[in-house]
């Protein structure tokens, strides 16, 4: 079975306003999927609709030809999402930091893996600094590193280039196109422009969210 | 059944039958409290023991089974929110918060008032009314948490997760607050538990229990239809009722 | 530098279902040292709540009398009620530093059961706050001239009952999360489910001061604690929910 994603019918309701409605969605293997729109769009709730996190919305979703309550186990192992919001400890080292995700995503715990992970994000010689005491970037630059660290085919990004250098932002692009490639399958917002490629499909969200739809 | 369950949480549906059946209700609700009072308070005979000062067990009593079972109704209400997600069980267990809580004050003050002929005080820690006062302050904690989210949905749900904790613990904490007061002051008689009781005087009770119910469900009726109306403004149905513009 | 990474591999991606969920062990342990490590480098925060405790029992006899006499007779309540509020001042900061950065969303989207991960937060809460604070205990019930002979069961009493306080508290920690200004909240929220422990808890102590058998009161803590263990996880797992909703 491949990779698929579907919604259908997709509306969600936030205190008396439609942020958008009538969203139908097919996300397959070796896309890269853009959600645009304005602020308060609803983007990052799309996103965490999508990603299995809020349960009020209207419609349905499909993991695969399941529905998502039925597939739900397994789209969480395929699944990985990185939210506004790191999702790192300031207080723990980098390396610590990903031990954690490591196990929480039910990999063996190997070290040598996670150094591999930070040196290719470009966290070499900082794996064993407290978190808290990097920049901004380079806390985003831990997180990112678990796309590295656990093999995921579908990603679900909110803004992964947020507080990222110039050359950082090419890295992680070229990354995406590169996971796409492989058959896996990417979803994000940004308001960095990506380089369009065959792999990049858009999502506009609109303004009001009326009639939002591809 | 199904389909009878999704029918009763159609806020249009709920709120046309509950334009019939809330009359009822009142009538009922007046003419038992009515009949209760006149018979609890005029001609059932005094207590051998308290005389005339019995008497608030018809207030005390009624008031203090509504404000549990509430509790139990807005519990149940949260349950099949949650779970069948009708919108129509958290909009009356919104309703019924206050006015649980409401009765268990009036609960807790006609035992206060009681107090004073029997005890001579205005407060004990008997074991009801430290029970009573303990479902006061859970009833005030899901007021509270409800107008504390700024999101009605989670709002909702999280008052109904609250309200379904607090049903477990309510005969944990009336069971142990029971065990502590045997414990400290054994042997001191309290409102309601009392050897046989006359017909007369237990008569009137049950109707005004009765008549308490009628007025709950009555009042629930109407406050939930004002909130179909408040939190469904925008829908068709709502709007051609109040005769706008489409 | 693609070419190099260890992305994940081209089998993985054409079969979802294909990939190892892991063990529940492995991620129960791994939150279990991960919110360790984390509470022992930020000592302070583990000692806050002792002396909290210790503050609140000074003022005691200075508020009401030094008698040694009086105080014995109250000391039993007085300590269980201090430690009782001192679990209650670092429950708000269970889950907020999880939610704040982020950590929360993410044990949300584990493939294992969320009630078991956050069980193995509050566990942590246990051993560094409920365990911590009945090692204490006897030290200040010396100070309050507590009988000899309770001073064990003290102890013990409060490490059982404070596993009982940190599962309920987390419920409440885990439903005002989300919200800015949780703290007031989740202490009303969370005291009157409280109250059977304090009864049985503070009932051990003054039992074992009064010579009575112990093992009735231990014994139905127990009983509560295997009550809030089955039952709390998952209330906190849907709170956790609700509350990363907004």
């Amino acid at each position: 079975m491949s990779l698929r994603l579907q919604a259908r019918n997709l509306a969600c309701e936030r205190d008396d306003r439609w942020l958008f409605r009538g969203l139908d969605l097919d996300i397959r293997a070796g896309e890269i999927v853009r959600v645009e729109g304005p602020n308060g769009s609803g983007k990052t709730t799309l996103l965490k609709i999508l990603s299995g996190q809020l349960a009020g919305y209207e419609g349905e979703l499909f993991w695969g030809d399941a529905p998502m309550r039925r597939a739900r186990e397994a789209f969480l192992s395929s699944l990985l999402y990185l939210g506004h919001a790191p999702g790192v400890k300031a207080a723990l080292t980098p390396l610590e930091n990903l031990a954690w995700y490591q196990a929480l995503a039910g990999q063996p715990r190997d070290e040598s893996s996670r150094m591999a992970a930070l040196e290719a994000i470009g966290l070499a010689g900082f794996e064993d600094v407290p978190t808290g005491q990097l920049s901004a970037g380079q806390q985003r630059r831990v997180a990112l590193a678990r796309l590295l660290l656990t093999p995921r085919p579908l990603w679900v990004l909110d803004e992964p280039f947020t507080a990222i250098d110039r050359d950082g932002v090419q890295a992680l692009e070229q990354r995406l196109v590169e996971h796409a490639r492989r058959g896996g399958c990417v979803l994000v917002t940004t308001h960095h422009e990506l380089t369009p490629c065959d792999a990049l499909r858009r999502i506009r969200l609109g303004p009001g969210g009326d009639d939002a739809g591809h | 059944m199904w389909a009878f369950i999704h029918k009763l949480g159609s806020p249009k549906w709920f709120y046309d039958i509950s334009a019939r059946l809330q009359p009822w209700f009142w009538v009922l609700a007046l003419a038992l409290i009515a009949v209760g009072t006149v018979w609890g308070l005029a001609f059932a005979p005094a207590d051998y023991q308290q005389g005339n000062s019995f008497r608030i067990i018809y207030v005390h009593v009624p008031a203090a089974f509504l404000a549990q079972s509430i509790f139990v109704t807005m519990a149940v209400a949260g349950v099949i929110f949650m779970v069948w997600k009708i919108k129509i069980a958290d909009m009356a267990a919104a309703m019924m918060a206050p006015l649980g809580a409401a009765m268990t004050f009036v609960a807790l003050f006609s035992g206060a008032v009681w107090g004073v002929p029997t005890w001579g005080t205005w407060w004990m820690w008997d074991a009801r009314l430290t029970s009573m006062l303990i479902l006061l302050f859970l009833y005030l904690g899901v007021i509270a948490l409800r107008g504390a989210f700024a999101s009605r949905d989670s709002a909702s749900r999280a008052a109904s997760v609250l309200a379904m904790v607090g049903v477990i613990n309510i005969p944990i904490i009336k069971y142990s607050v029971d065990w502590w007061y045997t414990l400290h002051q054994p042997a001191s008689f309290t409102l309601t538990e009392r050897p046989a009781m006359p017909t007369e005087m237990w008569l009137p009770l049950l109707i005004m229990v009765v008549g308490f119910y009628c007025f709950f469900i009555a009042v629930t009726l109407l406050r939930t239809r004002s909130e179909i109306l408040r939190r469904e403004a925008n829908k068709r149905w709502v709007r051609e009722l109040a005769g706008g513009i489409r | 530098m693609p070419a190099t990474d260890r992305t994940a591999t081209g089998a993985a991606m054409d079969a979802p279902h294909a990939e190892p969920h892991g063990s529940l062990g492995v991620a129960f342990w791994a939150t279990l040292k991960r919110d360790l490590v984390l509470l022992l480098r930020r000592r302070s925060e583990v000692m806050n709540p002792l002396v909290f405790f210790a503050i609140v029992i000074t003022l005691f006899p200075i508020g009401i009398s030094p008698d040694p006499q009086l105080l014995a007779t109250i000391a039993p309540g007085l300590l269980w009620v201090a430690a009782l509020l001192a679990a209650l001042l670092s429950l708000d900061s269970l889950f907020r530093a999880d939610y704040d950065d982020g950590s929360l969303e993410q044990l949300l989207l584990t493939p294992q059961p969320l009630a078991l991960l956050s069980l193995a937060k509050v566990t942590v809460h246990w051993l560094l706050t409920g365990l911590p604070l009945a090692l204490m205990a006897p030290l200040l019930g010396i100070m309050l001239a507590l009988p000899a002979g309770s001073y064990a069961v003290l102890a013990l009493s409060l490490a059982l009952g404070s596993a009982s306080l940190s599962l309920i508290g987390a419920i409440g920690a885990a439903l005002t999360v989300g919200l800015s200004r949780g703290g007031v909240l989740l202490s009303l929220l969370v005291l009157p489910l409280y109250i059977p422990v304090l009864i049985f808890g503070a009932g051990a102590v003054q039992a074992a001061i009064f010579g009575d058998g112990v093992m009735a009161h231990l014994a139905i803590l127990g009983a509560l604690l295997a009550v809030a263990l089955i039952f709390a996880p998952w209330a906190i797992a849907a709170s956790l929910r609700i509350s990363i909703n907004g």
